[in-house]
């Protein structure tokens, strides 16, 4: 039952890339109401999966890798509906509803879900940590796609090829605008999470927590990059991309451990 | 009952030949010797066109000796290359005109606004009925679908607007950035107009002759800067636009590389208009500099011209479905849609019954 939901959830994302393709192939891309009730709706599904697992466990689904994933993509949804309309940047969705849609079909189809019904021992404070971390990660994963967003839209000022997408993507310094807030944003949640994974009360795998302060020390050169105006921002664009690429490979080392280490 | 359309455009006429046929495009006069029920005159620079409902056919000729205007009556009217639409052919060609398809820059919004003004005041003289009316409203509503449908009014097509465009994607909104202007010209003037008109406000004014600067500053609300002192300018200004009619190179990556080391994250738009170029290209390539000279702004409009015309096709797409929607409307017969209090009473014109 749970895993329709998640099925619906990415014919939703599905619907949304799709007509992101359609728009493309004819030329006219606009920002449209379509992919944003289709991500909403995706988004609906994605938590009524959560919550349908959650009663089975018990507890917030994050056992294993399949609900890693399936959380990471709820949040890349999550901060997609939160800032998408409210810094015009409604045509991020287009580029969103890929990712998560990758995200959740690998999910389903990687056969990574070792679902067992068994009500485990909750522990507020692992709940708490790996819930933020991951919405931190993605705060960061829509810093990345709004970093490809602000490559693309620089490279056709810089080439002087125009496409029909220019006329739809926010101007470079709304999109630089954004990337910083969503890299603060990021990085104050991933901050709290990493702190509260000390109170979690059992010890952790120490190649967890060097991922972990991977990713924030890697995070934290970031911000301080441009903080102190070292990188140009379409450098901070780039490490945006490269960021939460390197930051989802370390969530599954992190998250292999961590499941190796559950009893 | 007759629906046409008599007309010379900029497709087969040049500017001589139409300014001949713009007399004082009277309407009452093409109703009173034409035998027209109804009819409207639309003129703007690339074209002359009477829309008229009458129940026998009037000749093109007839439309024509009206147009001709009166110092110009012993021109043959048969002279010019009328064209000529009937009734669905008509509501096509009007459709396709008010969308911009028929525009000498395809997809231009201008003619809209010319067009309701055309209706509007063939509507208080009482020239435009009910079947005029229904025409234009048609037209109207289709070129509101094609705008907003399609990429057809996507990109600026004019060097000044292209400029304005180009900054607007760059900084977003243009108020509070510093623009200076290198070279009084007559192109830096009118982009100069653009930018001022979307928002900037601190200009300055740098050029050889200071009493030019000073003319130019007074008319774009900004301030002469010596020619001297340009270059201190650029470490604060967002926009440069240049064109001096220096032989070398003003601005090379070696003497901008300085000028920009403190200002990592504000990017620096140069429009570079003059011929021979004030900007090495090279300056492109450095972080954060956007470079655009005369040719790569006109490539620019050439390239939103050629997504325009990519978007004909969809365009002429909405306007059949128009074309076929008008058609049914007018089958229905007006008595019924006259009831709108909007409409003018169909008793005061002949019109019972008409289809196309």
């Amino acid at each position: 039952m749970d895993r329709q939901l998640l099925v619906i959830s990415t014919v939703c994302f599905l619907a949304a890339v799709v007509r992101t393709i359609v728009a493309l192939r004819a030329g006219v891309f606009r920002p449209g109401r379509f992919n944003f009730l289709a991500i909403g709706l995706g988004f609906i599904f994605q938590t009524a999966f959560l919550s349908v697992r959650g009663h089975a466990l018990g507890r917030c689904p994050l056992t294993n890798l399949f609900e890693v994933f399936i959380f990471l993509a709820w949040s890349i949804a999550l901060i997609y509906m939160l800032i998408g309309p409210a810094y015009r940047l409604s045509l991020m969705g287009a580029f969103t509803a890929p990712l998560v849609f990758i995200i959740q079909t690998f999910a389903l189809l990687a056969r990574i879900d070792n679902f067992h019904p068994v009500r485990l021992p909750a522990n507020p404070w692992l709940e708490f940590h790996a819930s933020f971390s991951l919405i931190a990660y993605g705060a960061f994963a829509l810093a990345g796609i709004a970093g490809v967003m602000y490559l693309v839209q620089e490279r056709q000022l810089k080439t002087h090829q125009l496409r029909s997408i220019f006329y739809h993507l926010p101007p470079l310094s709304d999109l630089f605008a954004a990337i910083t807030r969503l890299l603060w944003w990021g990085f104050a949640l991933y901050t709290v999470g990493l702190v509260s994974g000390f109170f979690v009360g059992q010890p952790l795998p120490w190649v967890q927590v060097i991922c972990a302060m991977g990713v924030w020390l890697l995070y934290g050169a970031i911000l301080q990059g441009r903080h102190l105006r070292r990188f140009t921002p379409k450098r901070i664009a780039a490490l945006c991309i490269i960021g939460f690429s390197a930051a989802l490979s370390l969530l599954w080392g992190i998250t292999f451990t961590a499941q190796m280490h559950t009893p | 009952m007759n629906l046409f359309c008599v007309g010379l455009s900029h497709h087969n006429t040049d500017v001589e030949m139409r300014e001949r046929f713009t007399g004082n495009a009277e309407t009452d006069c093409v109703l009173r010797h034409s035998g027209c029920v109804e009819a409207l005159v639309l003129t703007t620079c690339n074209r002359v066109e009477v829309y008229g409902v009458s129940e026998t056919r009037v000749s093109t000729l007839d439309i024509a000796r009206c147009l001709a205007r009166t110092i110009d009556k012993h021109i043959p009217p048969d002279s010019a290359p009328f064209y000529r639409y009937e009734d669905a052919q008509c509501a096509q060609h009007l459709f396709r005109v008010a969308s911009g398809l028929d525009s000498m820059v395809v997809g231009e919004t201008e003619i809209l606004g010319q067009a309701k003004k055309a209706y509007e005041s063939a509507r208080k003289s009482g020239a435009a009925g009910p079947y005029l009316h229904r025409l234009f409203q048609r037209a109207f509503r289709a070129a509101k679908q094609v705008r907003t449908h399609t990429e057809i009014t996507r990109g600026a097509v004019s060097v000044g607007s292209v400029a304005v465009d180009l900054a607007e994607k760059i900084f977003g909104d243009l108020a509070g950035r510093k623009v200076l202007v290198l070279g009084a010209g007559e192109t830096s003037e009118r982009t100069s107009r653009a930018l001022v008109t979307r928002g900037v406000t601190d200009l300055r004014v740098s050029n050889r002759s200071l009493d030019r600067a000073r003319e130019l500053a007074r008319l774009v609300d900004g301030r002469a800067i010596g020619f001297d002192d340009w270059r201190e300018q650029c470490r604060e200004i967002d926009i440069l636009i240049t064109s001096t009619s220096s032989e070398a190179p003003l601005l090379t990556p070696e003497n901008l590389g300085p000028m920009l080391c403190n200002r990592i994250d504000r990017p620096l738009f140069i429009i570079d208009i003059a011929v021979p170029r004030d900007v090495d290209p090279s300056v492109n390539e450095m972080d954060g500099v956007y470079l655009y000279d005369i040719d790569s702004l006109q490539s620019v409009a050439q390239q939103s011209l050629a997504l325009r015309r990519q978007q004909v096709a969809a365009a002429e797409a909405i306007i059949a479905e128009h074309v076929a929607e008008f058609g049914k409307l007018i089958s229905r017969g007006l008595n019924r849609a006259s009831r709108d209090a909007e409409d003018p009473p169909v008793g005061e014109s002949p019109l019972r019954t008409f289809e196309l």
